[in-house]
């Protein structure tokens, strides 16, 4: 859907990660549009962090993400399916002990 | 997988409540309505900073300048989340500005209406930001996951955008006399064209089945509209203010206010282009797109210059 001629002069997408305090993830925000890493960051500050949400910005241009196919997920994650093992929950343990 | 299991797949994603992603399968139609919904959202963000950027420079003290300029700055915010989410159904950001200057694209035609005294920023805050809190509500749980998301960062941010209008009112309402009658006529000059916002009644709205369907929308027109009509008459009543319809009434049966006829033939009317400022708003954003081309371009070619730079430096 997207038109060469169009989109010639836009400037590329970058995909916005923020810390909101010290001690968590960066957790994905969004996205917009700069022409380099420093102007991202300095717009994702105008957009995303308007009422002080951050401590850090991360960002990415989008191209440079890739993702799994949701399409592959069955095949992609089936070799965690049959491993409830992998949960402290499989495992049964007598009253008596209290805190494991 | 072959199309009908595809569409299988999307309709157990949808009926259990599952959001769709930008990778999953969707129907072509599904794709269509969003790309259209949310881009009209994201130009009616963009559009409406015009009426209200008119007051910032006359607000009457620092105070109202300050929350002013902070709520347009958050619906360029608002416009720009919206943008980017409709950007990854596979439309670009250009095309969508094209439309938008080319008049292909509509946006919510309550900003074809012109703001002719400073009570008109506390009506907009007040009904207008008020009738779009209703509709947007209700879209943090919509389908598509990335329109969700930014409509859960929109309605965080809109409620103070509310709340700044009927400090306004309420302000206005309990000043002198003259203060007290530019707050009532900023209503009755507000009210029928904020009514329209919730869009043509159920009966005539062509998109509305298929998107209740397909859980975009939770709540047809007509029902947002009646919830809207009853919440705002009593904080009118607050207000001190007299909503302009004489045949608004409560309905003990219904458990609703009746409210009068909606003039459809106006609304249409500014839908087409001959609302009061459809011309005047288009100008001003095609100009501030045009007059920004240098700027968008020196961007470009500074970031460029200086890639190179770093390159040579590093060889």
């Amino acid at each position: 859907m997207t038109n060469d001629k169009l989109n010639k002069h836009e400037w590329p997408l970058w995909e916005v990660f923020i810390r909101s305090k010290a001690g968590l993830d960066h957790k994905h925000a969004g996205s917009l549009h700069a022409a380099d890493a420093q102007m991202a960051i300095e717009n994702a500050r105008d957009v995303y962090t308007r009422r002080m949400e951050g401590v850090s910005i991360w960002v990415v241009e989008s191209k440079n993400i890739h993702a799994s196919d949701p399409g592959e997920s069955a095949s992609l994650y089936d070799p965690a399916s049959d491993k409830i093992y992998r949960h402290p929950t499989f495992y049964d343990l007598p009253d008596e002990v209290k805190y494991m | 997988m072959t199309v009908h299991s595809f569409q299988e797949h999307f309709d157990s994603l949808i009926d259990r409540e599952i959001s769709i992603e930008p990778k999953d399968w969707m129907p072509d139609d599904y794709r269509k309505t969003l790309i259209r919904q949310i881009s009209q959202h994201a130009h009616s963000e963009i559009i409406g900073m015009l009426p209200e950027g008119n007051w910032i420079t006359r607000a009457p003290s620092l105070r109202r300048k300050a929350v002013l300029l902070a709520k347009v700055q958050d619906e360029a915010g608002h416009g720009l989340y919206l943008y980017s989410a409709a950007e990854t159904l596979g439309i670009s950001r250009d095309e969508m500005y094209d439309q938008l200057h080319t008049g292909k694209a509509k946006y919510s035609s309550i900003f074809n209406y012109p703001t002719l005294t400073w009570a008109d920023m506390g009506a907009i805050g007040w009904l207008v930001d008020g009738a779009a809190i209703m509709n947007q509500v209700p879209l943090c749980r919509t389908s598509y996951g990335p329109y969700a998301r930014a409509m859960v960062r929109v309605c965080k941010e809109e409620s103070f955008h509310q709340r700044q209008g009927f400090e306004i009112m309420l302000t206005l309402s309990k000043g002198s006399e003259v203060q007290r009658k530019m707050a009532q006529d900023a209503l009755n000059r507000w009210w029928w064209p904020s009514l329209m916002m919730f869009g043509p009644p159920d009966a005539e709205s062509p998109n509305t089945e298929s998107s209740v369907r397909w859980r975009i929308k939770r709540f047809t027109n007509d029902e947002l509209r009646q919830k809207f009509v009853d919440v705002t008459v009593e904080q009118a009543k607050v207000l001190g203010l007299e909503i302009p319809d004489k045949d608004l009434k409560w309905n003990e049966e219904r458990g609703h206010y009746d409210f009068g006829k909606i003039n459809w033939a106006e609304f249409y009317n500014v839908i087409k282009g001959n609302g009061p400022c459809n011309k005047q708003r288009l100008d001003a954003r095609r100009k501030a797109w045009e007059d920004g081309k240098w700027v968008r371009d020196a961007a470009m070619a500074h970031a460029a210059k200086r890639k190179e730079r770093s390159a040579t430096k590093a060889a």
